[in-house]
């Protein structure tokens, strides 16, 4: 067994595994903090139903994220050693300070958040949450400088063949994460506002279903109550059809964010990994047309088999340099330069184990890039369209009663996280053969670059990589069905679920009185049952 | 002093720090196997760390990614050598942190079975690997001069790694046990109390052996002060808690991990792993370090992000310094979904418009 070829299996599943639960933090987060924003500001209950609802599906997808970071730290070490005393000088310090700086107070507050509804004044619990959605926010933004390092290695000296950190500023302003992060950030507001934007269309849908709301002649909503069903009162819609504006609306301008720093993004990289590029357009030869559909063997090296069937002259050097008409290198023409540059064969050097010596190829796997770079744009234009759509639809109030309007609502939730995975798949599999790529633009470290078959463990053997990748595929999986069970089961529930007081709305409340945990007139805090518990 | 020997301080704190927060929250895990069947008692348990164990754990996010910047070398070689122990502390690490969070979401009997095994094992399993981790890192590895590991898959099993992972159990338990019992009231405080003056004798003794064992290969004067400090300490916790002073007690066992854990550091430096195969191979402060610019901007993020974590952390534990007990523990809330029941779907209508 190939230790190699399971440690990248293995990155790859439990990166995209981790990946789907981040976004959703990171795009959710922002969007409750700032319905408890409104709550406080305007004292309206809607705001904090709002709040709660979404604040309980946040922390069920968020430990999730948590658990499978700890994989992402580890495994640098675990699997790929080499690689980490290579780039340990300049990589390690952003994680570190991902911890240090970041993580410490999204962990921290969020606890401060989760367990201080009645334990901190209404302003400062507001500002916990704010300060661990913060945290998150920063956090990404040293694993993308990490990650950009990779794809642009700056801010380092090679001394004896290793990079060694030489300016902290140039690593952690490198223009590939400036736009990456960018990019990922405004991706990630998409993935939490689909998720919005899907649930409450389900909501709405659900309340029209259950005959609460109906529509007038004119199909305005007609707004009304089921005291018999938890939580569906009349504040309820409101709840649900703010919930979806704000979604939809945050879900287009995410979109746009998205679409502004992809296009700048990929200027960046046609100059600093122009195969990259040029494989994800299916670009043998050079020239200007973009292809909008190719077929045949784009996984042939000298794409000798690709045709392509659509190509819109001029579009490729737009997307590259603004005008029509520059000339962009086709795979063909820049295969020779990387070998010139780097060479045809791997170094005999038994770091590379028994791949020393061995023809390299440079391009990456071209199906790969080439359909998930369109997966990814595809995704994207389909959850802004229907956020658009969907902030059209709701202009009257509610949603229509059709069961599959409200089935495609909710399959939309996808597309983002779909647009997410195809986009790190591109990336990261469009970097081979290289993990740390090399920088050819000018004034850049050229030297720096490290070859994926150098960077595994030489130590750890294939059925130690075998016993990880089972293990942690088997949890994952299993976890995944208990993730989305749990979610289900809260979505269903409405706001009653995250509100237990809307399940019993005579007496007997949750906690205690429901009382105003500002009132100073209480007589003893200590004795209160807490707001909330496991 | 020199920027390796500050950042090998700087790492041992962290490991240290991470003992004495997370040690009572994966010491509360295991005793849910064990401790009490009902559930309510068994909640309170849990939320008496609750507000807090996410916070503790990033004291190891910290650790692992602060010996990654400052000591590629040993993270790279110490962290592959034990590819399969800490494959199983991942696996560990997950199913404790999403039980915790899961536990009380499901409304059957059997849910909240399987997810408390699932706290259990998962702290068990995660303390004893980050033990035996961290034992093997004072005691040696056969790592060649690559720094890789021979020897084939198992070969950190030794005695050590054992001995490593039955200390960080054992003083996970003790260390909870006195949490408990000065951070909870009733049925709960007490048989925590019971579990310190019965057990930390037996409970604290892998740890003890451990230290001794560190001592007598590499010890200094200095450091055997440090081990006579942590035998006062633990012996004044102890006395402490039977005395029923369990603030005291915490002061003491906490006193005991910190001087204890000071010793096995102060005596293994300045050598991060040492082979066992030739001490040539040795992965030193010294080869094993990043270079001094890396190390002079973590030590800048460090001084300023540190001391603001010892800030906000102290205050959350402020926050949360009431003592629980079972009246505090609200009634478990069953989901239900809000839907009309299939066959009155269309008989309630709409109320008034």
């Amino acid at each position: 067994m190939d230790p190699l070829e399971i440690a990248r299996w293995q990155f790859g599943v439990t990166t995209v595994y981790h990946f789907i639960m981040v976004p959703l933090t990171i795009g959710l987060g922002p969007v409750v903090a700032l319905m408890q924003t409104q709550w406080v500001r305007t004292g309206d209950e809607k705001w904090l139903r709002m709040t709660k609802f979404w604040g309980k599906l946040y922390l069920i997808n968020f430990i999730m994220g948590v658990a499978t970071g700890l994989v992402q730290e580890f495994q640098f070490g675990m699997a790929w050693s080499e690689y980490s005393r290579f780039v340990g000088d300049v990589f390690g310090a952003p994680l570190a300070m991902e911890g240090l700086l970041a993580f410490f107070f999204e962990s921290v507050f969020l606890g401060l958040w989760i367990f201080g509804w009645d334990r901190l004044g209404k302003k400062l619990h507001l500002a916990t949450l704010w300060i661990a959605v913060a945290g998150s926010v920063v956090s990404a933004f040293f694993i993308i400088v990490a990650n950009s390092w990779m794809q642009h290695p700056v801010g380092v000296e090679l001394i004896d063949g290793r990079p060694v950190m030489t300016d902290i500023w140039a690593v952690l302003t490198n223009n590939t994460a400036l736009t990456a992060y960018a990019h990922t950030v405004t991706g990630a507001l998409a993935v939490g506002a689909g998720f919005v934007v899907g649930i409450s269309w389900y909501q709405l849908w659900q309340r029209r279903r259950d005959n609460i709301d109906s529509v007038d002649a004119t199909g305005r909503v007609v707004v009304g109550e089921n005291a018999s069903i938890p939580g569906r009162d009349r504040k309820d819609h409101s709840v649900w059809i703010t919930s979806i504006r704000i979604g939809a609306v945050i879900a287009i301008l995410g979109f746009g964010g998205v679409a502004i720093t992809g296009d700048l993004q990929a200027k960046l990289m046609f100059e600093q990994q122009p195969l990259k590029m040029a494989a994800a357009e299916g670009a043998c030869h050079d020239g200007t047309s973009f292809s909008v559909l190719s077929i045949g063997n784009l996984g042939s090296e000298n794409c000798e088999d690709v045709v392509a069937i659509i190509e819109i002259p001029g579009i490729l050097s737009f997307l590259a340099h603004g005008d029509f008409d520059t000339n962009i290198k086709g795979v063909n023409t820049l295969i020779p330069e990387y070998q010139a540059l780097y060479g045809t064969n791997l170094p005999d050097d038994p770091l590379y184990g028994e791949r020393a010596g061995m023809e390299i190829n440079y391009l990456p796997i071209m199906e790969v890039t080439y359909w998930g770079f369109r997966l990814m744009i595809g995704f994207g234009m389909l959850a802004a369209a229907f956020a658009a759509l969907t902030l059209w639809m709701v202009r009257k109030g509610t949603v229509p009663r059709s069961k599959f309007m409200m089935g495609t609502a909710l399959l939309s939730i996808a597309a983002p996280f779909g647009a997410n995975i195809a986009g790190w798949v591109f990336t990261e599999m469009g970097r081979q053969p290289f993990v740390v790529a090399p920088n050819p633009t000018p004034g850049g470290v050229d030297g720096v670059f490290m070859f994926t078959a150098a960077a595994v463990s030489p130590g750890v053997s294939g059925e130690e990589m075998i016993f990880s990748l089972a293990s942690l595929a088997l949890v994952y999986g299993f976890l995944l069905v208990f993730e989305v069970k749990l979610l289900v089961k809260y979505v269903r529930g409405g706001v009653a679920s995250a509100m237990p007081e809307l399940a019993h709305p005579d007496g007997e409340g949750h906690d205690g009185t429901g009382s105003d945990p500002d009132d100073p007139n209480k007589p003893d805090k200590r004795d209160d049952v807490l707001a909330f518990a496991y | 002093m020199d920027l390796p020997t500050l950042w090998f301080i700087a790492i041992a704190a962290l490991w240290i720090g991470y003992l004495l927060l997370e040690g009572f929250d994966l010491g509360v895990g295991m005793l849910l196997l064990f401790s009490t069947r009902k559930d309510r008692e068994r909640r309170l348990m849990l939320n008496a760390i609750g507000p807090v164990w996410d916070g503790n754990e990033v004291w190891l996010i910290t650790a692992g990614a602060a010996t990654f910047a400052a000591f590629p070398f040993w993270y790279a070689s110490l962290f592959s050598a034990l590819y399969i122990p800490l494959t199983i502390v991942l696996v560990s690490l997950i199913f404790r942190a999403v039980a915790i969070e899961y536990r009380g979401k499901g409304s059957t009997d059997k849910w909240r079975m399987w997810w408390d095994r699932a706290l259990g094992l998962g702290s068990l399993g995660s303390a004893f690997g980050i033990g035996a981790a961290l034992a093997l890192t004072t005691t040696g590895l056969p790592i060649d001069a690559n720094g890789d590991r021979v020897g084939g898959a198992f070969a950190w099993f030794t005695p050590y790694a054992v001995l490593g992972g039955l200390a960080v159990v054992g003083f996970s338990l003790v260390h909870a046990s006195v949490f408990l019992g000065l951070k909870t009231d009733g049925a709960v405080r007490v048989r925590a109390r019971n579990f310190v003056v019965r057990w930390s004798p037996v409970a604290l003794l892998p740890i003890v052996a451990w230290v001794l064992v560190v001592q007598f290969q590499n010890g200094t004067p200095i450091t055997w002060a440090l081990v006579v400090v942590a035998v006062v300490a633990v012996v004044f916790g102890w006395i402490s808690a039977r005395a029923g002073r369990e603030g005291w007690a915490f002061v003491g066992i906490a006193a005991f991990l910190v001087a204890g854990a000071s010793s096995i550091f102060a005596a293994v430096y300045p050598v991060v792993l040492p082979s066992t195969i030739d001490p040539a191979f040795n992965l030193t402060i010294s080869n094993a370090a990043s270079g001094e610019y890396t190390l002079g901007v973590m030590s800048v993020v460090t001084a300023f992000g540190l001391p603001l974590v010892f800030v906000y952390q102290g205050w959350t534990y402020w926050v949360f310094r009431n003592r629980l007990s079972e009246k505090h523990i609200p009634e478990a809330h069953v989901v239900k979904p809000a839907v009309a029941p299939a066959s009155s779907a269309s008989a309630s209508s709409s109320s008034d418009s």
